[in-house]
């Protein structure tokens, strides 16, 4: 898909201004963090597994090479087929060769954000083969050709209204007469305009929450179901996924798997954990005749060895952006791109380039939230931190911009010179705004005084009280 | 593709500046796969005798709005599938597993239950399962693949009945692995069943039958008595 990230703060606006997006964030405000609250209160052991979860991935990044091999080893033995594409144009060609090997025609799929990123159903489309989304809201944001605003509720940004309103113009065969009006109406006609769609299908593609080197199988963790009649009725089963859903072994996958669901929708666990291995065997009466993973790399791999390998480490559960302020605020649409939250904002500067992507590391507040509910401790704000610098030196942010931070930088290696201008800049706003105890206007910062007030300074400033107070100590 | 393959290999490698593992340290690595070392393991279902597991087990299914019904032995099964299809108003017809542990429930006991045996077709309305294992720490059944054990009769049909021997109830989804690992290899698939299919992603309700079965009933067989040969399968 063509990426927006560069009109981030346009689009920020937008999704401000837009009334029934701020309903339907309002819902997930209260919605997701919750739950997963609770849900971390009934494990007490779910601190310590974070810690272990961090270590596993961490090992298998610091030997992904080892465990990629192994992995590709044990598809094989178990008579699968591994492709292994270095760009979003070599999982295409491979995953419209394995279709057309088939004369396929049509294509079901499960919920995949590597799909997404590669931009598959274009591709396919394209290519003259039909492409049909099976999760709910995936289908939903099809019909409306939108892509995702969240990874685990990819049409999260909608209200069922809308919903309806997509339903009844695109479903023919719907009665006008039918009720859309509740939500339980709209699975219900999902359901069944989609029931034939996964009988149809020659192919089906899913991503994959995990793959297990050991074993050389693909984890999909999904509540409707709609991954595993994706992967069990059609002939060919495809896995998009990426290098990095790489553990060990079962045992790994077991640990993480503790951690996706509570951290993502707040449940105990998903409805359906599945793990396929190869096809179907002799005497299976159902199931694929052919098991094939496209392992997608787009970069990925020269992330590690630096400072944005611990990104690699993401299980994309989605609580870094169910519990981010600024999600919140403008929705995953402003993004502008496949990946969005604070996880987008480390991820989608290194698939396509700081420069298109600037604003994401910057749509932070820094209070640190993404970080404390990450399951596998991703540093989220440092790695934006990162970014930020890259864009200063690339020379990326407004001549002002620079200026202004040119300047400050100036002052501020200067503590006595900075120390004074502070005094002397507090005490004059504090006389200036002595009488309202606030100002409303402040030169340089109107886009700051817009929104809010600027509290007038009052007495005096905290590194005069502390160094007082650490003499004060050294005396006594 | 092997050009993609060693490329991608070789900028690993250099990312992470370094070249091929050496061979110990591979063979080491390999160990390290073939133990299926435990990670921590949440005592929540670890610390339970196999009572309380079962009890645990019970009412973590219905928590996530399966419905659980307990008997005293295999003989009793064919009564509580009937009892369950009349009380939803369901018609007395079902498509059965062709697994042979099934056999041991004496369905000419009720000649009004039509039967049928192998994978799900559509129409096919309920479907009864025997599973592996069921896991007490989140109330989830582990089913398996295979030519007894179709996958299809776990997602196709509306309502899923499934049969659960109390002494297949394991604490943990480590304790599944260990019971898988007895038998031969992995199958293709692996389902591991908390509740009935759900989605949240209208405006975040959960609505159950997104895709999967609407209904998620599981038959508990306290007792196993004469169906002794399935035991530690």
């Amino acid at each position: 898909m063509l990426a927006t990230s560069r009109t981030f703060e346009a689009n920020a606006r937008a999704g401000l201004a837009n009334d029934t997006l701020q309903r339907a964030l309002a819902l997930m405000r209260t919605g997701f963090p919750q739950r997963r609250r609770l849900a971390v209160e009934r494990l007490p052991e779910f601190e310590a597994l974070r810690d272990i979860a961090k270590s596993i991935k961490d090992h298998t990044l610091e030997h992904l090479d080892f465990y990629l091999e192994l992995f590709e080893e044990k598809v094989l033995a178990s008579g699968g087929q591994v492709h292994w594409a270095r760009s979003p144009e070599e999982a295409c060609a491979a995953v419209l060769a394995i279709c057309r090997s088939v004369d396929a025609r049509i294509v079901t799929k499960g919920k995949s954000m590597i799909a997404e990123e590669v931009g598959l159903n274009e591709h396919l489309e394209k290519n003259g083969i039909t492409t049909v989304e099976t999760d709910l809201g995936e289908y939903i944001i099809q019909l409306r050709h939108e892509p995702p605003s969240h990874l685990i509720a990819p049409a999260i940004h909608l209200m069922k209204e809308q919903v309806a309103e997509t339903f009844r113009a695109e479903h023919r065969a719907l009665d006008s007469g039918r009720s859309l009006a509740e939500a339980r109406h709209l699975c219900d006609e999902a359901r069944a305009v989609l029931r034939p769609r996964f009988l149809a299908a020659d192919v089906g593609i899913t991503g994959a929450n995990f793959l297990v080197a050991g074993t050389g199988s693909s984890i999909i963790v999904t509540n409707e179901g709609n991954g595993d009649l994706t992967q069990t009725l059609p002939r060919v089963q495809v896995v998009m996924t990426s290098l990095e859903k790489l553990v060990p072994t079962l045992e790994d996958a077991a640990t993480l798997l503790r951690l996706l669901a509570r951290s993502a929708t707040g449940q105990e666990f998903s409805s359906y954990t599945t793990v396929s291995t190869g096809p179907r065997r002799p005497g299976d009466l159902d199931g694929p005749e052919q098991y094939h993973v496209v392992l997608l790399d787009n970069g990925r791999s020269a992330l590690l060895g630096g400072e944005f390998q611990d990104m690699l480490r993401c299980i994309r559960c989605a609580a870094c952006m169910n519990h981010c302020p600024v999600y919140a605020a403008v929705g995953g649409h402003a993004y502008g791109w496949v990946y969005s939250g604070p996880m987008g904002a480390v991820l989608t500067p290194s698939l396509i380039g700081i420069a298109a992507a600037r604003h994401l590391p910057n749509a932070s507040t820094f209070c640190g939230q993404c970080e404390s509910v990450c399951p596998v401790k991703i540093p989220l704000p440092k790695m934006m931190r990162h970014w930020r610098e890259r864009e200063f030196a690339a020379k990326l942010n407004p001549p002002v911009y620079r200026a202004g931070l040119l300047l400050w930088a100036w002052v501020a290696r200067r503590p006595a010179l900075y120390h004074a201008l502070v005094e002397l800049a507090s005490r004059a706003l504090g006389w200036l705004g002595r009488d309202r105890g606030r100002f409303r206007l402040l030169p340089l910062a109107n886009g700051w005084t817009a929104v809010r007030d600027m509290p007038a300074p009052e007495g005096r400033s905290f590194h005069s009280l502390w160094a007082e107070r650490r003499n004060g100590d050294t005396v006594r | 593709m092997t050009e993609a393959r060693e490329q991608i290999l070789a900028g690993i490698r250099r990312s992470l500046k370094r070249g091929r593992l050496d061979a110990a340290r591979e063979t080491e690595l390999r160990e390290r796969v073939a133990a299926h070392r435990r990670n921590l393991v949440p005592a929540r279902a670890a610390a339970l005798d196999r009572p309380g597991r079962v009890d645990l087990f019970v009412a973590m299914a219905e928590e996530v709005q399966a419905t659980v019904a307990r008997v005293n032995s295999p003989a009793a099964v064919t009564g509580e599938v009937a009892r369950y299809l009349a009380a939803e108003n369901l018609p007395a017809e079902l498509v059965l597993a062709p697994d042979p542990s099934l056999d041991e429930i004496p369905w000419g006991e009720r000649p009004l239950l039509r039967m049928r045996r192998g994978r799900a077709e559509v129409g096919d309305t309920v479907s009864l399962t025997p599973c592996l294992a069921a896991i007490a720490e989140t109330g989830t059944l582990m089913l398996i693949s295979g030519a007894e054990t179709p996958t299809t009769l776990n997602f196709l049909p509306d309502t899923h009945i499934v049969l659960v021997y109390a002494d297949q109830v394991v604490a943990t989804y480590e304790d599944g692995w260990d019971r898988l690992r007895t038998a031969a290899g992995l199958p293709r698939a692996i389902n591991f069943i908390t509740g009935p299919s759900r989605t949240g992603d209208i405006e975040q309700r959960i609505e159950l039958g997104a895709h999967g079965p609407r209904r998620l009933h599981i038959i508990l067989v306290d007792d196993r008595q004469k169906a002794s040969d399935g035991e530690g399968k």
